[in-house]
């Protein structure tokens, strides 16, 4: 109805280098954080993405080697045409070499394709749909901090194994939705669990009371909500209001932020189950980056995207330093060459069809009397090993490893 | 016994919660309503308004202890004289202009408004807590119904009916409509109206934070919550017919009804029916199912 305009906010670091570096286009390396800045994905991604950006270039030390780093950063309005237009205008007119973030699937699959056509480089921390790395997959994507196979493997594996075997899910209606549903489906069948019924609710619903009925009507053990961000906190929220939980059944967010949580509150959200990548309380350097990161970002801790960005960029740089080059389709290249190590997610590599692979972790929400105060949320059940946590190479399908 | 596949028992349920939902739309299209049809104003900033309420809510529990009783009370008091103040400094110059610049003007303030709250709030929510009398609900057989969704039809009915008692039924009601016709002429009669019309204006504007304030323990207290909504309710005032007062109030639940249903046959379209039906309405009648041709 109303066009908004996307903002630009460029952030410039790293000034005068004294020589001209011949491998980098136009002597600088340009970074586009695209991400939703106002929607119901902006506490997840969105800004706190830009301020993980801005800290991973300064940790590099990109200023003192004499490497001059652009960031720009743009909003999506969680708009595919939006979003495109961005991509191709950042590429062909402001020379941007690589776009990151990018949360809600639909738009990182168009910014894939666009990546790919333009032989730039795309690092997805966001957007979760497993397609990036199987029918979707390209040379010149990684797919960085988690994705719905990984969710629905972790979450759903879990809760099937304890009895939860019949499942109806509330899911977003878009690729997102459709990918984690599909994925979890998958996984609970697998187990021999059943799916009794499914609903599809448009992105951005605010009321969910008449999905919960449908659910609740199912009789289903485990209500699924294949859904993310202001979706989940509110269902989960109408949820407790209409005794979903109180009547016998559980509820599994398949996709669950610490903001979320944050939102929630403890009472709300206690005893939730799901999967995340990065929790900022696991180590000591962890904890290091969460305090310095809130202190840039009014005081929010680090969502595992926010995270992602902040390791995609680190390897991203490492690589351009390495391969002396920021041509797109090479730096990816020379990121799956080199083994991955930084202090959020620790050790780790990616893998030919751009799959970056890490621990996950199958976190519990705390009640409210075992936590000590904000952001103290998680309790970590279990740890999945790296080389469990996402899909077999074998099995997504992905033109590049066949 | 079954409709279309879908258990009769369940359709009652899925009716019910159409009903709620309908309430917030015919209390938010109410406001809109009696704004548009007394001062021509098409107030934009609503939804932000609606939000308002809920966050004000909020910061009457956290920072003074105020619970939602007193809030329901006083939350809209402070956003309509809010309001009023908008109104006295802005939306006054322009009552002789074209009716697109009111529209840009509130247009502009939505966005201001909320974009302020969400720098400061982010996008998550913040939980506000349900009142103690009304948590819990009752088994009514055929669905499980919360009390306080109970409350939120009950207390939409009486607000919607009142509002329009007060309009096409009194004295004071009758000198509104008379200077929306002629305001110089009332005004020789010795009725102050400017002053008039910033009290309609508060007066609309406390019935969005109204709505918020009842909607706060039901969804996250959303810096975003009024702009997804006013879109939707936007399109009911169109299909009530622009300023109609009681073509607001049966269009706003008779949509939410429709709506429910949609989320039970066709639950993917459920947010484009409304559009569809204001498509059809105004082909069909321009002016509105109850509005008049002017």
């Amino acid at each position: 109805m109303f066009s908004k305009r996307s903002l630009f906010a460029a952030v410039s670091l790293a000034f005068a280098a004294s020589h001209a570096q011949a491998q980098i286009s136009d002597g600088i390396v340009k970074i586009g954080v695209l991400s939703d800045m106002s929607s119901l994905y902006s506490d997840i991604a969105g800004s706190g993405s830009t301020v993980a950006a801005r800290m991973a270039v300064e940790d590099f030390g990109a200023a003192r080697k004499g490497m001059k780093v652009e960031i720009l950063s743009a909003d999506h309005l969680n708009k595919p045409d939006v979003g495109s237009s961005i991509a191709r205008q950042w590429y062909d007119v402001d020379k941007v070499d690589v776009i990151v973030d990018v949360p809600t699937s639909s738009i990182a699959l168009a910014i894939n394709q666009i990546t790919r056509e333009k032989g730039r480089a795309f690092l997805v921390s966001g957007a979760a749909t497993s397609d990036l790395t199987g029918k979707a997959c390209s040379p010149n994507t990684i797919h960085w901090t988690y994705d719905t196979w990984m969710l629905a493997n972790g979450t759903g594996n879990a809760i099937v194994k304890t009895g939860g075997d019949t499942w109806y899910f509330i899911t977003a209606d878009y690729a997102f939705g459709l990918a984690l549903e599909r994925d979890t489906e998958a996984v609970v069948l697998k187990n021999g669990g059943k799916v009794l019924g499914k609903v599809r609710h448009p992105l951005n619903a605010q009321d969910f009371s008449s999905f919960l009925l449908q659910a609740q009507a199912s009789k289903a053990k485990i209500v699924g909500l294949a859904n993310a961000g202001g979706d989940t906190t509110n269902a989960i929220k109408q949820a407790a209001e209409f005794g979903i939980v109180k009547g016998g059944q559980s509820l599994a967010g398949m996709l669950v932020f610490i903001s979320d949580i944050h939102g929630l509150g403890l009472d709300k959200a206690q005893g939730l189950i799901f999967t995340e990548t990065f929790y900022w309380d696991l180590n000591d350097q962890t904890r290091a980056f969460a305090k310095r990161f809130a202190a840039a970002n009014s005081g929010k801790y680090p969502t595992m995207v926010q995270a992602g960005v902040y390791s995609t960029i680190t390897h991203y740089l490492k690589a351009v330093e390495a391969g002396k080059t920021d041509d797109g389709t090479k730096v990816i290249a020379k990121m799956k060459e080199l083994p991955t190590d930084d202090p959020l997610f620790g050790k780790g590599t990616v893998r030919a069809d751009g799959r970056k692979l890490h621990p996950a972790y199958l976190v519990e929400v705390k009640k409210p009397s075992e936590s000590k105060g904000p952001y103290d949320y998680y309790k970590i059940r279990a740890t999945i090993p790296a080389d469990q946590a996402f899909r077999p190479m074998s099995e997504g399908g992905c033109p590049l490893v066949k | 016994m079954e409709i279309f596949g879908v258990p009769t028992q369940a359709l009652f349920g899925q009716l019910l919660i159409g009903l709620i939902n309908g309430s917030f739309y015919a209390l938010l299209s109410l406001g809109l309503a009696v704004i548009f049809g007394l001062l021509n104003i098409i107030n934009f900033t609503h939804g932000a308004q609606y939000m308002m309420g809920a966050f004000c809510a909020y910061f009457l529990f956290t920072k003074l202890g105020i619970g939602y009783w007193w809030a329901l009370a006083t939350a809209p008091l402070a956003v309509g004289l809010v309001g009023m103040i908008i109104e006295r400094l802005m939306l006054a110059r322009l009552y002789k202009l074209d009716h697109l610049y009111g529209l840009l003007l509130t247009f502009g303030l939505a966005l201001i408004i909320q974009g302020l709250f969400r720098n400061e709030y982010g996008t998550s929510g913040i939980p506000y807590a349900m009142p103690q009398e009304l948590s819990g609900g009752r088994n009514l057989g055929f669905m499980f119904l919360p009390n306080y969704r109970a409350w939120v039809i009950v207390a939409s009915i009486v607000m919607c009916l009142a509002t329009w008692f007060v309009i096409e039924r009194t004295q004071l009601g009758s000198y509104l409509r008379a200077a929306t016709e002629n305001p110089a002429l009332v005004q020789a009669f010795g009725i102050n109206v400017p002053r008039m019309i910033t009290l309609t204006y508060g007066f609309g504007v406390a019935l969005a934070a109204f709505a918020g304030v009842m909607a706060a323990p039901i969804y996250q207290v959303n810096p975003l919550m009024g702009a997804d909504l006013i879109i939707v309710v936007f399109a009911v005032v169109v299909i009530g017919g622009m300023g109609s007062i009681m073509g607001s109030i049966v269009t706003g639940f008779a949509l939410g009804l429709i709506e429910g249903l949609t989320k039970v046959f066709y639950p993917e379209a459920s947010n484009t029916v409304i559009f569809i039906i204001m498509a059809i309405v105004l082909m069909i009648k321009p002016a509105g199912l109850f509005g008049t041709q002017r």
